[in-house]
């Protein structure tokens, strides 16, 4: 069943058409990764679902419902969270109020929290802290537990391993494994080892048009292919 | 919370109840009419300063029509004085006033133009601010134009008044000091801008604080986690543009008149900015300081320079440098050094520098 679809889809960053006709349907459940090279336009694509950009002409349809219209707090309440990439946090609030802040009523359940804990024992650790002592790879796991701090039908996230060390990266897996089991995530991710571990469907964007749809076995099996739309021969 | 007891913050709250103490018993400790003065137009500007602080320090935004709210809910209190004549009934209906009409052109002004860059925020509010000006002036038949107005504040408050009596039937004293009316205002003026004051400090504890320090940390982020940021920085203008105007109205009861310079000058808004930035935005109790430093400066730096002056009058160009007249000019150089070597303000920087040690 489809969760998410992009229906000819063409944002405009001032003079600049960035996505030219992005057609795309996402599937309920597990880890779609969108692929592609530097300034191919894939945080482009996830900035329009999130009303950030509004696409035009074009439309954003999410559970059947167009929601391209909506202001990027609807789009948020809805039950899509976005982790922007570099750490999208507020440096200057403590990890609770990090946490808090993406919760409903500003309280927490607390087998959700015990959740992050599980997942992100650090988190714990620091919960007074102030967000910005964090380190980088902290932050990231910050910016992931705000969007799992409540249910979310969809989690969007650009580029989560970006700057962080091997070990880090190998938890953020763990992790994210985990949250797919009941929340579908839209990835973004150049590093395209961690996108095969994760991946079960996925699409390449090239120059602001999607080059590619199909499942990651089928992508991983395609060397040619491969090389042709992400330059990965190496 | 962000702000649990380190060293840093620490020291500020100690500042703070310190400086609360000093004005609770400032009329007993300073047993002189301009003291008096000075702690009421202290605590009155605490709350103005406080209040910006919601907008400049919390929000991010820069306005420059805050002294307009204040005025509006000084002349609201100096019209239904002079109107309805001294009773409570007018300090009632002079506050409503002066709040719905801020509340009004607040709404009006936030959703009409908080939407737009910061800057052109400001010069919207810097065009209203001076609108506001002008009608005070040329509004003479209700506001007293360039004049402004002299009225009488409630019976309570008249110098006259006795709180107290001794045997013979005369005002009774405390420590020294009269139990007369001109103490009761003080007090009115005291205990009024002590609970604002505690509602802001509760408002930015809440979780709405929170919501607010995160828009003023990244707008977008706040939305996408589900925040309207028009709406809260709305209310967030609303709230401030309401406790201006209450504080505009406590200090029209105190002065007994009030005029464009009393009341709606944009030296007011220069003393506002001065104060904010001097204390440290974005902590609440940096309001508390810089108003302190700046009210004290104001008033007592030229007494202070001329004594200096007067003692040093042996000792060659000392005595120039320190002229009366020059207070203005060593004002600035306080303030210059105050901004380098507390970047964040008194109460920021000490904060911080608690949380790194």
């Amino acid at each position: 069943m489809t969760l998410l679809s992009l229906k000819s889809m063409q944002t405009n960053i001032d003079q600049y058409a960035v996505l030219h006709d992005v057609t795309l349907d996402i599937p309920e459940g597990g880890v779609f990764v969108l692929l592609g090279r530097n300034g191919a336009g894939k945080t482009t694509t996830l900035r329009s679902i999130m009303g950030l950009w509004k696409p035009s002409p074009g439309s954003v349809h999410f559970r059947g419902r167009d929601i391209s219209g909506l202001h990027t707090a609807e789009i948020a309440r809805l039950g899509i969270a976005f982790v922007p990439e570099n750490m999208g946090i507020f440096g200057g609030l403590t990890v609770q109020e990090n946490l808090v802040l993406a919760t409903a009523n500003g309280s927490f359940d607390q087998d959700r929290l015990e959740r992050i804990w599980r997942l992100f024992p650090a988190l714990e650790t620091f919960w007074t802290k102030a967000a910005w002592s964090l380190s980088g790879g902290q932050k990231q796991m910050l910016a992931v537990a705000r969007a799992i701090i409540e249910p979310r039908e969809l989690i969007l996230i650009d580029e989560p391993t970006k700057g962080l060390a091997p070990s880090i990266v190998d938890a953020m897996a763990e992790a994210f494994r985990e949250i797919s089991n009941n929340t579908t995530i839209l990835l973004v991710e150049q590093n395209f080892e961690f996108a095969r571990a994760l991946g079960r469907d996925m699409a390449v964007i090239d120059d602001g048009r999607i080059a590619h749809t199909g499942t990651m076995s089928n992508f991983v099996a395609d060397k040619d292919l491969q090389d042709s739309l992400l330059s990965l021969s190496a | 919370m962000n702000d649990t007891l380190t060293t840093g913050s620490l020291t500020v709250k100690i500042i703070v109840l310190l400086i609360a103490a000093l004005l609770l018993f400032a009329p007993f400790l300073f047993q002189d009419i301009r003291s008096l003065e000075v702690a009421a137009r202290i605590c009155v500007f605490i709350v103005l300063v406080a209040s910006y602080d919601l907008l400049i320090g919390y929000t991010g935004i820069v306005s420059f029509a805050h002294t307009m709210f204040f005025g509006l809910g000084a002349y609201g209190a100096a019209i239904a004085l002079r109107q309805m004549g001294p009773g409570w009934d007018a300090v009632l209906t002079g506050a409503v006033a002066g709040a719905f009409v801020s509340l009004i052109l607040a709404i009006a002004i936030g959703l009409l133009s908080l939407r737009v860059k910061a800057i052109f925020f400001a010069m919207i509010t810097l065009a209203a601010a001076s609108v506001a000006m002008v009608l005070a002036s040329q509004l003479s038949q209700f506001t007293g134009g360039e004049d402004g107005i002299t009225y009488k504040a409630p019976d309570l408050f008249k110098p006259a008044t006795k709180l107290a009596v001794t045997d013979d039937g005369k005002v009774a004293r405390l420590f020294g000091v009269r139990l007369n009316g001109k103490l009761a205002a003080y007090y009115f003026v005291f205990i009024t801008c002590l609970v604002l004051f505690l509602l802001m400090l509760r408002l930015v504890g809440s979780p709405v604080g929170t919501v607010l320090k995160a828009i003023r940390e990244n707008e977008a982020r706040a939305e996408a986690i589900g925040y309207r940021v028009v709406a809260y920085r709305t209310f967030v203008f609303c709230v401030a543009a309401v406790i201006a105007s209450l504080a505009g109205t406590v200090y029209a009861i105190w002065l007994k008149y009030t005029g464009p310079d009393t009341a709606l000058s944009f030296t007011i808004m220069i003393d506002i900015l001065l104060m904010v930035v001097i204390g440290g935005m974005g902590t609440m109790y940096g309001a508390v300081i810089g108003a302190v430093l700046l009210v004290l400066a104001q008033y007592y730096l030229r007494d202070l320079m001329g004594s200096a002056a007067e003692a040093l009058s042996n000792v060659p160009v000392l005595p120039f440098i320190l002229e009366p007249d020059r207070w203005l000019f060593w004002l600035g150089i306080i303030f210059i050094l105050l901004v380098y070597f507390f970047p964040q303000g008194i109460a920021g920087t000490l904060a911080r520098k608690g949380d790194k040690a």
